[in-house]
């Protein structure tokens, strides 16, 4: 057998609480693409840290082509030919293409020469990008291929891939695939961490299986089913999200009529005039990629940002456009928001006072202005019982909550609410897929019990298996609403890069 | 001929006027464009103007002054810097006290300076072009540390857009987490920028203290060190607009003492204000883009950075 590219042998490393990487054994073969599979919190981040000399790993050895060696920071990991392109992208908003890639390499050189080699490799991987603009005005796929460029132009002989697709459209992944098969025929072996199984099916030629730490398994992924990789990821029959049959009814709970604001945010995205109605008891998914109106579509709806006219927003056959979040509440809305912390809760605040905050209008705050410590106690600790939410107690600073069990603890307390409309951003980003599931079911629940609801999220997986109707929103403009039975991830993908026809738009609500 | 004469005085005194400014302020961008926020520079300032001002009195010579005041407001900017980059500090909190301790400390040791009469900097008259009529006294007639504030404008502007360390420097401005990724040592590039910040409010206080007035006063510099600051922000953390600032502020200092002498019936109080407001009115005018606010406003300004998390 040749010698392997990296090697690792009994890597541990230890968190005060956790052990995040116990004994792991990995190898891979030059031009290999080997996964990295397993949840959140599995441990994969700490491996490929460990790997790219952000961490030190406590035990254990490091061969690079048979070699023992000891990474100790990103730069010694990048002049041997390691590297890394980062889930959340380490990239600076208000430099050039060209002045972020030099930043990424250590050897002198010259900005000139560099942009003329930046040219030549996007030509050659196919990933067109121009060197001289400015970061903040590229798109998230763009991004990401300042990111990669930035790799190739140190020829690197291992590249690490965290969870690349998650920001992609169908169409933008494909591409990606192309360039990584073809990094790999060069003979660059390829470490790709993903917890999408039909991805590492396509792509890679081994897998290692992480869970809480520990290698699980080992397997050769075109030989599993998706079935039988999640099995390995959970260690547990997968769980399924149970559709009831939709039966919407005729009332219109939420309708946006021309909604069209300015983005406050100098680098977002505007409205362009968003026309849909949202009926009793219809989940109603708007799939995009990110940067492109969620974010003011969102607040928005919820009131953080005002639109110019009553009229365009109607909740319940209400003009509420131009009120404050806390009047659309009081008629029935319940919003989550698409960051958990900061913004669905207060992450230095325990569970209790986190109910409080979206609470205060509904018994928990006595009409003398004093708060009924116990009313709110009794709603959070039944939140947390019907979602089995994981915490130390409802006296848990919501900071210390993973990101399932705080997002099932935000979503559940805005359903117990029972509100008439719910609007939620990226529900299951960066959850579990038990935590996701049961995300999942009791959203499914809540419209079979007749509340509409609006789910903003960049997982086409997700739109598909909980929406009964589907949109797109590209460039600040709304796609024409398919039902999910009408439409396929191939068309929403298409949308998703901003290709639909303004007749297709003409009617845009689903046939009952 | 007694116009012309006195148009350039006037401007040969805003120069003077404009230059403590000109060096606290480049020194301040520097130190905010690595993402750090120093609100001591008023009290670096100051000890920089008293160590100067008795250095020079125990050496006779204004040239050692000026190098003690720049190790002073180094050495007082290293408190500072390890109190908010290795013990974490609040950055605001840590600024003010920095001011507040140099305020006292400089009135302490300055005490029995108070009044000692000194031979500040001497003008260096360029042979020749400063014998050209009005071009000569207006740019080729001043002291060293004038050259040198010049100069240092645009020797920044050069390192911060031209050169690679000025490149890094802006990164670690921009997203400290991304540089630390990338490998780059946040706390050491901070460090230095502090100690470059140091050390020009130093100087700045050195020209207030040896060449300006030539004197020691208690809190000479007159709230110049908060206006420095002020520039930094105002000017959009441009250098060249800082050194258009400086000299506006030194412009309508001079100007307003002029109005004074001609007798005006104006409370002093309020002409001294002027120069305060109306430079942070003009800047504000000119800089008020928000797309090249954004572009050039360091992101992670004022943000203390926790590395390995």
């Amino acid at each position: 057998m040749a010698t392997s590219q990296l090697e690792l042998k009994g890597i541990t490393k230890r968190y005060p609480g956790v052990l995040a990487n116990d004994s792991i054994d990995l190898s891979i073969q030059p031009g290999e693409v080997h996964a990295l599979l397993g949840e959140n919190g599995a441990g994969k981040s700490t491996l490929v840290k460990i790997i790219y000399g952000v961490v030190r790993a406590d035990s254990g050895e490091l061969r690079w082509k048979g070699e023992p060696i000891s990474i100790t920071s990103p730069n010694q990991a990048r002049s041997l030919g390691i590297g890394m392109v980062f889930q959340h992208f380490n990239l600076f908003e208000t430099l050039t293409v060209a002045e972020n890639i030099s930043l990424g390499i250590d050897a002198d050189h010259d900005l000139k020469v560099l942009t003329s080699e930046i040219r030549e490799i996007s030509e050659r991987y196919g990933l067109p990008i121009n060197p001289h603009q400015h970061v903040h005005e590229l798109s998230v796929g763009e991004r990401q291929r300042v990111e990669i460029i930035r790799c190739l132009v140190q020829d690197p002989k291992l590249l690490i891939m965290d969870e690349p697709t998650s920001v992609l459209t169908p169409q933008e992944i494909a591409k990606l695939f192309e360039t990584l098969k073809r990094l790999s025929s060069e003979g660059c072996s390829i470490l790709y961490i993903s917890h999408k199984l039909e991805e590492i099916q396509e792509l890679c030629d081994h897998a290692t299986v992480l869970r809480l730490g520990k290698v699980t398994a080992t397997c050769t992924p075109r030989d599993e089913t998706p079935k039988s990789l999640a099995e390995m990821m959970i260690g547990s029959e997968l769980p399924v999200c149970k559709r009831t049959e939709s039966a919407y009814s005729p009332d219109v709970r939420l309708a946006l009529r021309g909604l069209a604001i300015t983005s406050p945010d100098p680098h977002g995205t505007d409205l362009k005039g968003i026309d849909l109605e949202v009926r009793k008891g219809e989940v109603l998914g708007i799939a995009g990629v990110a940067g492109n109106g969620q974010k003011e579509l969102l607040a928005t709806i919820n009131g953080e940002i005002l639109s110019p006219r009553a009229e365009m927003i109607e909740l319940n056959g209400e003009a509420v456009a131009t009120s404050s979040p806390a009047a659309r509440r009081d008629r029935g809305l319940g919003f989550v928001p698409e960051e958990r912390l900061g913004r669905g809760a207060v992450p230095e605040m325990s569970l209790a006072f986190n109910a409080l905050l979206t609470g205060n209008q509904k018994g928990m705050v006595s009409d003398k202005g004093f708060i009924d410590f116990a009313h709110m106690r009794d709603y959070a600790t039944k939140v947390r019982e019907r979602f089995d939410v994981r915490s130390d107690g409802i006296d848990a600073e919501a900071k210390s909550l993973s990101g399932g069990n705080l997002q099932k603890f935000i979503i559940g307390r805005e359903i117990m609410f029972g509100p008439e409309l719910l609007i939620l951003g990226h529900p299951t980003w960066g959850v579990d897929v038990g935590a996701a599931t049961t995300i999942h079911q009791a959203i499914v629940d809540l419209a079979s019990g007749g509340t509409a609801v609006v789910v903003v999220s960049e997982d086409l997986d997700e739109l598909f298996e909980i929406c009964d109707s589907i949109a797109v929103i590209a460039e600040g403009r709304l796609s024409p609403i398919r039902a999910t039975s009408d439409t396929d991830v191939e068309e929403i993908g298409r949308w998703m890069s901003g290709q639909f026809g303004e007749e297709d738009g003409a009617d845009n609500h689903v046939a009952a | 001929m007694d116009g012309m004469d006195t148009a350039l005085a006037i401007l040969v005194g805003t120069v003077r006027a404009g230059t403590p400014l000109v060096f606290a302020a480049i020194g301040e961008l520097i130190v905010e464009k690595s993402g750090v926020l120093n609100l001591g520079v008023e009290g670096m300032m100051l000890v920089g103007a008293v160590s100067g001002f008795i250095a020079t009195v125990l050496t006779g010579s204004p040239y050692i002054g000026i190098l003690v005041a720049i190790g002073a407001g180094v050495l007082l900017s290293l408190v500072f810097g390890c109190l908010t980059q290795l013990l974490l500090t609040n950055q605001v909190a840590t600024g003010l006290a920095l001011t507040i301790f140099g305020v006292g400390l400089s009135a302490f040791i300055g005490l029995d300076y108070v009044g000692t009469p000194i031979t500040g900097l001497r003008p260096i008259a360029i042979p020749v072009l400063s014998s050209i009529p009005i071009i000569g006294p207006l740019l080729f007639n001043h002291d060293l540390l004038i050259y040198m504030s010049v100069g240092m404008v645009a020797l920044v502007t050069w390192f911060l857009y031209r050169s690679r360390g000025g490149l890094i420097l802006r990164a670690v401005g921009e997203s400290h987490d991304a540089a630390h990724a990338l490998g780059y040592s946040v706390v050491k590039i901070r460090f230095l920028s502090i100690m470059f910040g140091g050390g020009m409010a130093g100087l700045a206080g050195a020209y207030l203290s040896l060449v300006y007035t030539p004197q020691w006063a208690e809190n000479m510099t007159a709230g110049r060190g908060w206006i420095a600051l002020a520039l930094v922000v105002f000017a959009t953390w441009r250098p060249a607009r800082v050194l258009i600032g400086a000299y506006l502020f030194g412009g309508i200092t001079i100007l307003s003492l002029h109005v004074q002498a001609h007798g005006f019936d104006v409370s002093s109080h309020l002409v001294a204000t002027l120069p305060y407001i109306a430079t942070i009115v003009v800047l504000v005018l000119i800089s008020r883009d928000a797309t090249k606010i954004r572009l050039n406003a360091p992101a992670s300004l004022g943000r203390p950075f926790h590395p390995g998390a």
